[in-house]
């Protein structure tokens, strides 16, 4: 008899995912955003929470996912990590729902792509699939990526 | 005995006992100089004994029997019945040590450690042994007189005095007391982790503040205002005082250098006085952390590089002992530490010809250098002079670690050096990190923050000016800046943030005038909102890798605005091309210049005087109108930034109160000068601009306050002496502003 945890869920498309509440901080609305010049795409901008400086990503682009419709505001899902709080852009969040270990299943092997290296593996619910995102490999990105050469094109 | 008590019982040995470890060096060395005077002695035998008597307590059989085997020796120092030798105190120093390094075992592993003291131990019981010296068991330094006067007094007596007025300290009964009872009364230990909590709030509550003044100055609301306004100024005071608790007197890193360089002189054979100035310096923790290193490696190369060997010396027609002076202190918001040794200075041609073995630079690169780039080429990754490694230096963590880690926390290192004469090593250091001046610039409709120590000045060029002022090479905008090339960087452009450009409304351009390593350039902006106190905020690690950015801050509305970090921007900007290289050459031209050149700030005290001052004695220039002045007492002051300041109008100095009156205008000019947190505003009639030139002064016919005159822009100008007129306007400034 394996033990249950407890995931918060929320949803990208028609996909949902789910982090162990341990892990989250708090959830709050879409916040004004500083934009940071010259980052990845993927980091969506800066929000001040309660005097604390956190970065948010876009989960979407982190994921290779097309982005949000317009004019739809996304949801930050604040996580705790060694480099402290990191904010997660998500569409929308779902129930905080307590799952049996025994119905965990590591990711299939057709899973390809960046989801790969990120979803830990899949809780299989009554109705649909829940996906277990690793948040320290999601919020672990190294920097040079594509944009800052791109604008260095531009000031040349 | 629970484990956590246990544990409680050997954090606190561990602080007291390391505390105490390093007194009882600084008491040891004291005692080798015959500096020390009848507590010396008591003071060194109480540490040992106070950690012999707590390990003993709790347990700590080895560290109790480590600790028993010097008090053993120092008791029969203390009595007199033995006579400190150079030996004795190396076996005590290596006690210390020994000592120290079970302790840290403690800490990190929880026991004594594995680590084997018995030839230590035989080493002190040993020389218990020795043969007492000739000259009697004499005791403490005090007492020889009577000894002497009373030949036939039994040698004893005096020691017996002695050892019954001494243990009364001690007080056998609470060991650890004695050695807490100076500073306990007064002081209290506080967590680190707590005080930068304690900074954090207040950081949060500066934030706060800001944004309730940007509120209620919109709103008609008296109560409010009031309210507002003191919450205004217990948060100023506040933040200073906060501060405050965080600064710590330099000297606490520097106890450790006189035994180092003790250590260092033994072992090299050098004999080395060190000398130390300035002590009491305040500067915030984090800022401690940072340059504690880098200074340990300055002080370390001097011993060993700097200094010659007694002979040499001597050779030289120098005094055998070489002098190392050490001295800090504070001015103009920031702190000077310098490290003057009397040694063999920099050897010109042999760190060129180093520099060239290197590939560092070309032979026909290092003969064009002048002597002052030569002795910059030392801060060059992998410059070393030294032929062979020591154990001291010269395993290749160089100056260049040195002047980076400066550098990193917006500090400057500079060096002089005559051959023969010696070496100065001059670095200037920020009070605090985490709150600092910035001038916050709008461009691509984000603001940014411009740390104010990298700013030099703001220049704007109205629209019909703009076209004509600008000129390209090559695609890459230059301004004339009084003369010089002045390269042109657009922020919004360099940061990407084209397409959000909003054009500025009157078609002006705003340049901002920074410089990073040694560099000037102009950064083009969209607006220039204001001059702010700002809590700097670190980046989370997936932004850390965009050098651009320094970190981030909350501005008054709430809203994230991003630190620029100005030597990131021009290395991407490509205004600083190959970093080092270029920079050091850049460098080197500046300071070269920097011998006889200066920046100067002319101004008229009355119509038609043209006075100066140095600009680096100005903290701002402002306008207030003349309704904003205000008396305390026969002072007049303005409000001004949270503080009263005092004015001082400087045609009173110049000719009289009438033409003051008459020469001023509405607002008033005002050039404000700050000093350990206190402002003064000198009332001129006119700014008239600022001139980077060579100065000759001249001595004029002594007038109050005004140091000489000097020909600028081929006109005589008086030069101000600053201090001199506030000390005679307000003779307390600067008494006050130290403390």
């Amino acid at each position: 008899m394996s033990e249950t945890k407890q995931f918060c869920t929320f949803f990208l498309g028609d996909l949902i995912f789910g982090i162990e509440v341990l892990e989250i901080q708090e959830v709050i609305r879409y916040q004004e955003m500083t934009a940071v010049p010259l980052a990845p795409k993927m980091v969506h901008g800066l929000i001040n929470l309660r005097g604390q400086i956190v970065t948010a990503i876009d989960l979407r682009s982190r994921l290779e996912m097309p982005p949000l419709a317009e004019g739809q505001l996304p949801m930050n899902v604040v996580v705790r990590t060694e480099d402290g709080a990191v904010s997660l852009l998500v569409d929308e969040i779902g129930d905080v729902i307590e799952i049996d270990g025994d119905n965990f299943e590591p990711p299939p092997e057709t899973l390809h792509g960046v989801a790969r290296d990120l979803v830990d593996g899949v809780y299989k619910l009554k109705e649909r699939l829940l996906l277990l995102l690793n948040t320290p490999k999601t919020v672990n990105f190294s920097t040079h990526p594509g944009s800052d050469t791109g604008s260095r094109r531009q000031a040349a | 005995m629970t484990d956590e008590l246990q544990q409680q019982l050997i954090n606190d040995l561990l602080i007291e006992s390391l505390e105490g470890l390093d007194r009882f060096d600084k008491e040891l060395l004291a005692l080798e100089n015959h500096a020390g005077g009848a507590e010396t002695m008591n003071n060194i035998f109480r540490v040992i004994h106070t950690i012999k008597g707590t390990a003993g307590c709790i347990g700590l059989c080895k560290i109790e029997s480590t600790a028993h085997v010097g008090e053993n020796l120092l008791s029969l120092l203390r009595d007199g019945k033995l006579q400190s030798s150079s030996e004795m105190i190396s076996a005590l120093l290596a006690l210390s040590d020994a000592l120290r390094g079970m302790l840290r075992d403690l800490e990190a592993s929880g026991t004594e450690g594995q680590r084997d003291h018995s030839a230590l131990l035989q080493r002190l019981r040993d020389l218990q042994t020795a043969t007492p010296s000739p000259a009697a068991p004499s005791p403490a330094p005090n007492a020889p007189a009577a000894f002497g006067l009373f030949a036939d007094t039994p040698a004893d007596a005096t020691a017996e005095i002695q050892l019954r007025s001494a243990p009364e300290k001690p007080a056998a009964s609470e060991p650890a007391q004695a050695a807490r009872a100076s500073i306990a009364d007064s002081a209290i230990r506080v967590d680190v982790v707590q005080l930068d909590k304690l900074m954090n709030l207040v950081g949060e509550l500066v934030l706060a503040r800001n944004q309730i003044m940007q509120n209620t100055t919109q709103l008609d609301a008296a109560a409010l205002l009031i309210a507002s306004q003191r919450l205004n100024l217990i948060t100023t005071e506040l933040q200073g005082s906060v501060m405050k608790t965080r600064m710590q007197p330099i000297g606490n890193i520097w106890t450790k250098f006189p035994r180092v360089v003790r250590d260092l002189s033994q072992e090299l054979g050098k004999k080395i006085n060190l000398v130390m100035e300035g002590q009491d310096t305040e500067l915030d923790r984090t800022i401690i952390e940072a340059i504690k290193d880098p200074l340990m490696h300055i002080v370390r190369n001097a011993a060993d590089h700097g200094l010659e060997l007694p002979a040499v010396r001597a050779a030289a027609g120098k005094p055998e002992e070489g002098r190392l002076t050490l001295r800090a202190f504070h001015e103009g918001g920031q702190v000077n530490i310098e490290f003057i040794d009397d040694g063999q200075g920099i050897n010109a041609a042999r760190v060129k010809a180093k520099a060239v073995e290197r590939g560092l630079v070309t032979a026909d690169q290092a003969s064009r250098l002048s002597e002052r780039e030569t002795h910059n080429l030392i801060f060059l990754p992998g410059f070393s002079t030294v032929d062979k490694v020591t154990t001291i230096s010269g395993r290749g963590v160089g100056m260049d670690v040195v002047k980076t880690n400066i550098e990193k926390i917006g500090g400057s290192v500079d060096v002089q050096s005559s051959a023969g004469q010696g070496t100065t090593i001059k670095i200037r250091i920020p009070l605090t990190l985490a709150i600092i001046p910035a001038l916050i610039v709008t461009s691509g409709g984000e603001r940014f923050a411009i740390p104010q120590v990298s700013l030099l000045e703001l220049v704007r060029l109205e629209s019909e000016d703009a076209h004509k002022k600008i000129e390209s090479i090559y695609n890459a905008p230059v301004y004339r800046l009084r003369g010089q090339l002045l390269p042109l960087v657009d922020l919004s452009r360099d940061l990407g943030l084209d397409g959000r450009k909003s054009a500025s409304a009157d078609g002006a351009v705003n340049i901002v005038v920074v410089q990073a390593d040694g560099r000037q350039f102009g950064l083009i902006v969209d607006a220039i909102n204001d001059t702010e106190e700002i809590v700097v905020k670190p980046l989370g690690k997936q932004l850390k890798s965009i050098t651009c950015f320094a970190g981030a801050t909350i501005m008054g509305d709430g809203r994230v605005a991003l630190i620029l970090d100005v030597l990131g921007v021009a290395q991407h900007a490509g205004v600083i091309s190959e970093v080092r290289d270029h920079g050091i050459a850049g460098d080197g031209k500046a300071a070269e210049k920097a011998d006889n050149r200066q920046t100067l700030l002319l101004f008229e005290a009355t119509l038609d005087s043209r006075m100066a001052i140095p600009l680096s004695m100005v903290a701002r220039l402002e306008e207030f109108p003349r309704s904003s002045v205000e008396r305390a007492g026969s002072q007049e002051v303005v409000q001004y930034r949270g503080q009263i300041m005092p004015l001082i109008r400087i045609a009173n100095f110049v000719s009289g109160a009438e033409a003051a009156d008459s020469a001023e205008k509405d607002p008033l000019q005002v050039v404000v000068y700050s000093e350990g947190g206190r402002s003064v505003g000198l009332v001129v009639a006119k700014i008239s601009d600022i001139v980077y030139e060579a100065l000759t002064v001249q001595r004029s016919a002594a007038r109050d306050g005004i140091l000489g005159s000097a020909v600028i822009q081929e006109r005589v100008t008086d030069l101000l002496d600053v201090p001199s007129i506030i000390r005679s306007a307000d003779p307390t400034f600067y008494k006050a502003g130290v403390n």
